[in-house]
């Protein structure tokens, strides 16, 4: 029954682990040039980027296919329309790991405790990705509600890192530029953890049919 | 394309020739027989065979009360048939609820349209003018005719009650309307155009019968008003013909009354075409 | 929620085939209510319990109850004839009679007695408006309904069942046979209809259910499997028979 329509929903899945296997690409490379300085690392987050960005126009085009051929209901439809919402946060978590490779070169001389927590913030909000790709790659309830959950860790990590930048700033004013730097970093990763947590309320609502926001 | 063989097409020929033979001689027996009884029966229509009646005193021969006793038949066997024998296929169409019964009464009325007419006549003389005394007359001949043409009016009522969609029935239904009220408004509007061709069909029937009839309508010759004549030896035409062909040898009146019969078919099969087109349209 | 069916543990066998299997459902008035599900699940079944219909199958053998605003449409007392006029029916195929249009409207308040000749025009005018079909007819009217499209045959007879005020529409796949525009345009009046008539329509056609109805049930083998929101139902059904079904998996 629907074979053809089952084989492109595979299709559509498949698209959508390699999409987030290319966020997960580009979040990497990027804390990592951002941690260790590393100019090559920042070229590959962009060209992830790139990549993020047609296979977002692919899976978009390949969504709008099916709901015009197949007009979905149900669970195709929680995927379809999962999908279509999972890949603009996808793109953005790209986007947003192409910002901050980009910022890399410019927080090279940032003290080491500066880093810290700033290297916290990545390792959390890569973990989210991670996890958020995961729970739709397994079809993971309650790994995507700990994703959910773990967003809550990385705003906290945040408070801390402005808190630093903070003092960093009234310890040497003549840092102010790194400062607003290592902010927009922060907030970068911030913004990763926000996007990491709507692809997972995505897969929560393709799963279950409920969607947070709407309860 | 490869042309047909001559022995093929010798073959075709044949066929082709024997079948128009076989469909020529058909229309010519027919175009004999109407032109004949024509021929031999039209010189004799005259105005007092028409209007007359026979007399052996005056020696005159007249055909006027038969053709008056044919009316009488008709009328007194179709307001009889009418009523029973549409009002039972409605019945049997509509209302009865046992597929059984309905096939055991549908076998029957077709076993019964099947009969030789003369053992009707038979029948009809023994309860009719024997058992239920009412002697030789319009009223017996007509009772016999009853249960001769009541199968076909039946059957051919039943017919037509079926061509009626269900989706008229449910129509109606499904409106709230009751059943009779459902089987008068939409049903049987429906259905009219063939009840009356059924009708005129089963009149035909009537004009042509004789040997049902002379036994129970008995052989007279006189005129009679419509009730003595109930009670009262009537021919029709058929009979007279029979009478004055066989008994009298007055061959000329039997060919005039052919022809009048043959004119009264045709008039009665073209209403029935008629009437069943005109019914169709509305 | 105001519901003005109640059916209430409804078994339907056609002699030794059971047709319906305990049925419980309360279909909400002012609403259009879909029935879907496969081939011989009952559901057009179901339709014709609600006005009875189904009495005219030799073999029917009916338990439970159909409250038809509080009262048993099956207790022996009820007249059937009285609760067709208040839950009307337009079937799959249009069936308007071989009369005209105006008699074809008129049918029902005649059956009714309606003799006036004012009050007939009255009646059939507004019927015919209300079915969206007045436009197209009005100037031949004594036209025979036979000559309509088919799509204006069906609103002819949607018209014809409002003539006698009922209170529920049942629709028997009443646009199965129908090209796309006529299709909609019924579906459109049938959404305009629900503020004054109750509608329960069976469909074959799903997007037709998701579309115009705020209730859906799914049948399956003369089981009621799940009765719900439309939107709910379509988008995330909770029985996996029903998810199978919509999604087109079934079986």
């Amino acid at each position: 029954m629907r074979t053809h329509f089952d084989e492109q929903l595979e299709q559509l899945h498949l698209e959508l682990i390699r999409m987030g296997a290319l966020c997960e690409d580009a979040i990497s490379a990027a804390a990592k040039a951002l941690l260790e300085q590393d100019a090559a690392l920042a070229d590959k987050a962009r060209e992830a980027e790139e990549e993020i960005d047609r296979a977002e126009s692919d899976v978009e085009r390949l969504c709008l296919q099916l709901l015009l051929r197949q007009q979905p209901v149900a669970k195709d439809l929680r995927e379809i329309s999962s999908a279509l919402k999972m890949i603009s946060d996808l793109e953005r978590i790209g986007d947003q790991a192409a910002d901050i490779a980009e910022l890399s070169g410019y927080v090279a001389d940032a003290s080491d405790t500066g880093r810290t927590h700033i290297g916290d913030m990545a390792r959390a909000t890569i973990a989210m990705v991670t996890d958020s790709v995961d729970s739709f790659v397994k079809r993971d309830l309650e790994l995507a509600r700990s994703v959910c959950a773990a967003d809550d860790r990385v705003d906290a990590l945040f408070e801390d890192v402005k808190r630093e930048i903070i003092r960093l700033i009234s310890t040497d004013s003549s840092k102010g530029e790194l400062a607003l730097d290592l902010l927009m970093v922060a907030k970068y990763f911030e913004r990763i953890g926000d996007h990491a947590t709507n692809v997972a309320e995505w897969v929560e609502y393709s799963l279950t049919g409920v969607h947070k926001i709407n309860n | 394309m490869e042309k047909l063989s001559p022995r093929r097409r010798a073959y075709d020929r044949t066929m082709h020739v024997l079948l128009w033979l076989a469909g020529g001689v058909t229309c010519a027996l027919l175009v004999f027989m109407i032109g004949y009884i024509f021929f031999r029966g039209v010189p004799n229509l005259t105005w007092p065979l028409l209007s007359g009646q026979t007399s052996y005193l005056k020696d005159t021969i007249g055909i006027l009360p038969n053709i008056v006793n044919t009316l009488y038949i008709i009328l007194v066997a179709m307001v009889i048939v009418l009523p029973i024998g549409v009002g039972a296929a409605i019945y049997l169409t509509e209302y009865a609820t046992s597929h059984k019964l309905v096939s055991v009464i549908e076998f029957a009325t077709e076993s019964l349209a099947g009969i030789p007419s003369i053992i009707y006549g038979l029948v009809g003389m023994l309860i009719f003018v024997q058992f239920m005394n009412l002697q030789n007359g319009i009223l017996a001949g007509g009772l016999t005719l009853v249960i001769m043409i009541l199968p076909t009016i039946v059957r051919t009522t039943q017919e037509s009650l079926k061509t009626v969609p269900q989706s008229y029935r449910e129509g109606a239904l499904a409106l709230g309307s009751g059943k009779w009220h459902m089987v008068r408004t939409v049903v049987l509007p429906g259905a009219v155009d063939g009840i009356v061709t059924g009708c005129i069909l089963a009149v035909g029937r009537i004009v042509g019968e004789s040997a049902a009839l002379l036994y129970t309508a008995g052989f007279g010759l006189v005129l009679n008003d419509f009730v003595s004549a109930l009670h009262s030896s009537s021919a029709t035409l058929t009979v007279a013909l029979y009478i004055y062909a066989n008994e009298r040898g007055e061959t000329a009146v039997a060919f005039a009354i052919a022809t009048i019969l043959m004119l009264m078919t045709l008039v009665i099969n073209l209403a029935a075409v008629f009437a069943g087109r005109r019914l169709k349209k509305q | 929620m105001d519901s003005i069916l109640s059916v209430k543990d409804l078994n339907l066998w056609y002699g030794d085939h059971q047709a319906l299997r305990s049925i419980n459902v309360e279909i909400p008035a002012n609403e259009i209510t879909a029935l879907i599900g496969p081939s011989g699940c009952g559901k057009s079944t179901f339709l014709k319990t609600l006005n009875r219909m189904n009495d005219l199958v030799p073999g029917v053998r009916i338990t439970g109850e159909v409250n038809f605003q509080k009262r048993n449409i099956y207790d022996p007392a009820v007249d059937v004839t009285g609760l067709r006029r208040r839950i009307g029916m337009v079937f799959q195929k249009a069936n308007p009679f071989p009369m005209s249009i105006y008699d074809n409207v008129a049918y029902g308040p005649r059956t009714y007695g309606v003799r006036s000749r004012a009050k007939l025009d009255e009646i059939v005018e507004k019927s015919l408006q209300a079915a969206a079909i007045w436009e197209e007819v009005k100037d031949r009217l004594k036209a025979s309904a036979l000559g309509l499209s088919g799509g204006q045959q069906q609103r002819l007879c949607i018209a014809r069942a409002l003539a006698v005020e009922p209170e529920v529409l049942l629709m028997d796949e009443s646009t199965s046979a129908l090209d796309p525009i006529s299709t909609s345009k019924i579906e459109d009046l049938a959404v305009e209809l629900k503020s004054k008539y109750t509608v329960v329509m069976v469909t074959h056609n799903m997007q037709q259910a998701a579309r115009v109805s705020d209730k859906t049930a799914f049948f399956l083998l003369g089981e009621m499997v799940e009765f719900g929101g439309t939107e709910q139902m379509f988008s995330a059904p909770t029985d996996k028979r029903t998810e199978d079904y919509i999604t087109g998996r079934f079986g």
